[in-house]
């Protein structure tokens, strides 16, 4: 089996509100996967449902062999498999960035201070940021401190990684920087899943292109399907976007 | 020639001003402690816990340290537990200092963003490794000044405990008006004794407070979506 992510007719509501009416995809070894919609479609749920953020209603999901829908899954196990994250950083703010990229391998994985220094290094190398490994957070930049978020996560040697609307609180400028690292991890063969607003990435980096709208998928192809749209709302989400 | 107020007086009045501040470390130290895990239960996973917590809490703060004051001294020895002056006080002054203390810093904990923990979780920590390596010195930092002020009330409540017959410094002032009968001289001096104990804590707990302020930067907008597009004007 060579899914890494597995969602079948995954179903999720808040309250009243339905936020995915059935959503299935699959995620394969090495694959880039874009989840693109409008917000309120229900991309950024169906990404959190994925490392059990949000618990479905209804469906299948599994990640790495694990079954994430089960109520007994070992969290801390899937955790350590995917990693996220997120739009706002958030980032340990207490912490150096040496600091916020050491935790979690050392309390979460039990590796040794020296192991987890290396690590860092070497995370901080692949983003860029190797002389940054003493400065906290609030003296980076925004697009430093997204980096920073990736290294963090790429610490924990994950199987896949989740980026939800990373860019998204970034200039433009500070953006292009992001996806700069994005990219790279992409050609070094990291499985990834971008729910993301950058339609032009999109098309660059993704394998698989999903479209979502109000719960569903609504169209799922390469990149090239963003030129050539075949429904209404995908069409006016390109003209939107572009 | 008794009836002045003289250099033993002062002295008398400066070992009221130690056991007040004795009196007041033990009620931070005990009730800081107890008060930690009235806050921890307070945010706990068990329904139960929590109920409990909040219970202990609206009892507590339901209750004037007086009445705390009297039930720990004179209602225990009832009861054939008859505890010295300072452990009653001590023992009131840290259950009602717990009570106070454990919701200031239930807010303190609360006050960080739900954001962390998510990431904390997401990096595959504990609960408890989230709580003690991502949250509590987060809540830390927005505790001190709350937690400084809070001293004041501290110090400024032990002089309840002169009910027992504890001779703090409130007490020490009424013993030593009673042989000289100069309630003005007397009580302003020890108002002016506490004021001396208690504005170098408010002070503190101001600067401290300034500087929490200083060091906060206004959060990044969050661009939400690509619905509410940021450069449409129309």
């Amino acid at each position: 089996m060579s899914n890494i992510v597995n969602l079948e007719n995954v179903h999720k509501s808040f309250g009243s509100l339905n936020v995915l009416k059935g959503v299935s995809f699959q995620v394969k070894k090495g694959q880039v996967v874009a989840i693109i919609g409008r917000s309120g479609s229900g991309k950024s749920t169906a990404l959190r449902c994925i490392n059990r953020l949000e618990v479905i209603d209804s469906g299948l999901i599994e990640v790495c062999g694990r079954r994430v829908s089960d109520p007994l899954i070992d969290l801390r196990g899937l955790r350590r498999d995917v990693g996220i994250v997120f739009q706002s950083y958030n980032l340990f703010p207490h912490l150096t960035v040496q600091e916020n990229i050491t935790l979690a391998p050392r309390a979460a994985k039990g590796k040794s201070r020296a192991e987890a220094l290396e690590l860092a290094r070497i995370v901080l190398r692949q983003v860029g940021l190797a002389d940054k490994a003493q400065a906290y957070p609030e003296q980076l930049s925004g697009g430093q401190q997204q980096r920073v978020a990736i290294a963090r996560s790429l610490a924990m040697e994950p199987q896949v990684m989740l980026f939800d609307e990373v860019t998204s609180a970034l200039d433009p400028q500070l953006t292009g920087e992001v996806l700069k690292v994005i990219e790279e991890l992409a050609a070094g063969g990291m499985t990834m899943v971008l729910v993301t607003h950058e339609m032009a990435f999109a098309r660059k980096v993704a394998d698989v292109v999903i479209f979502m709208h109000e719960g569903r998928i609504w169209e799922t192809g390469t990149g090239d399907m963003l030129l050539n749209p075949q429904t209404a709302e995908l069409q006016q989400f390109v003209d939107n976007g572009l | 020639m008794n009836n002045e107020f003289n250099l033993n007086h002062l002295y008398f009045l400066m070992q009221g001003v130690g056991w007040t501040v004795i009196l007041s470390l033990m009620a931070f130290a005990g009730g800081g402690l107890l008060g930690f895990g009235v806050a921890l239960a307070r945010i706990s996973r068990s329904r139960t816990l929590r109920w409990l917590a909040l219970a202990y809490v609206q009892l507590v703060q339901g209750t004037p340290l007086l009445i705390l004051m009297f039930l720990s001294y004179f209602g225990l020895s009832i009861m054939g537990l008859s505890l010295p002056a300072i452990v009653a006080a001590g023992l009131s002054m840290t259950i009602y200092v717990s009570a106070y203390i454990g919701e200031i810093w239930r807010g303190c904990i609360e006050a960080v963003p739900k954001t962390q923990w998510e990431a904390a979780e997401c990096l595959a920590l504990t609960r408890t490794q989230r709580l003690f390596m991502v949250i509590l010195p987060q809540a830390l930092r927005i505790a001190t000044p709350p937690t400084v002020g809070f001293m004041v009330q501290i110090v400024k409540n032990t002089s309840l405990a002169s009910v027992v017959g504890f001779v703090e410094l409130a007490r020490a002032g009424q013993i030593i008006n009673n042989s000289l009968f100069e309630p003005f001289v007397v009580y302003m001096l020890v108002a002016g004794l506490y004021f001396l104990l208690c504005f170098p804590l408010s002070w503190w707990a101001r600067k401290l407070e300034n500087r929490l302020l200083a060091g906060r930067k206004p959060e990044p907008e969050l661009k939400k979506g690509i619905g509410n597009v940021q450069y449409c004007e129309s």
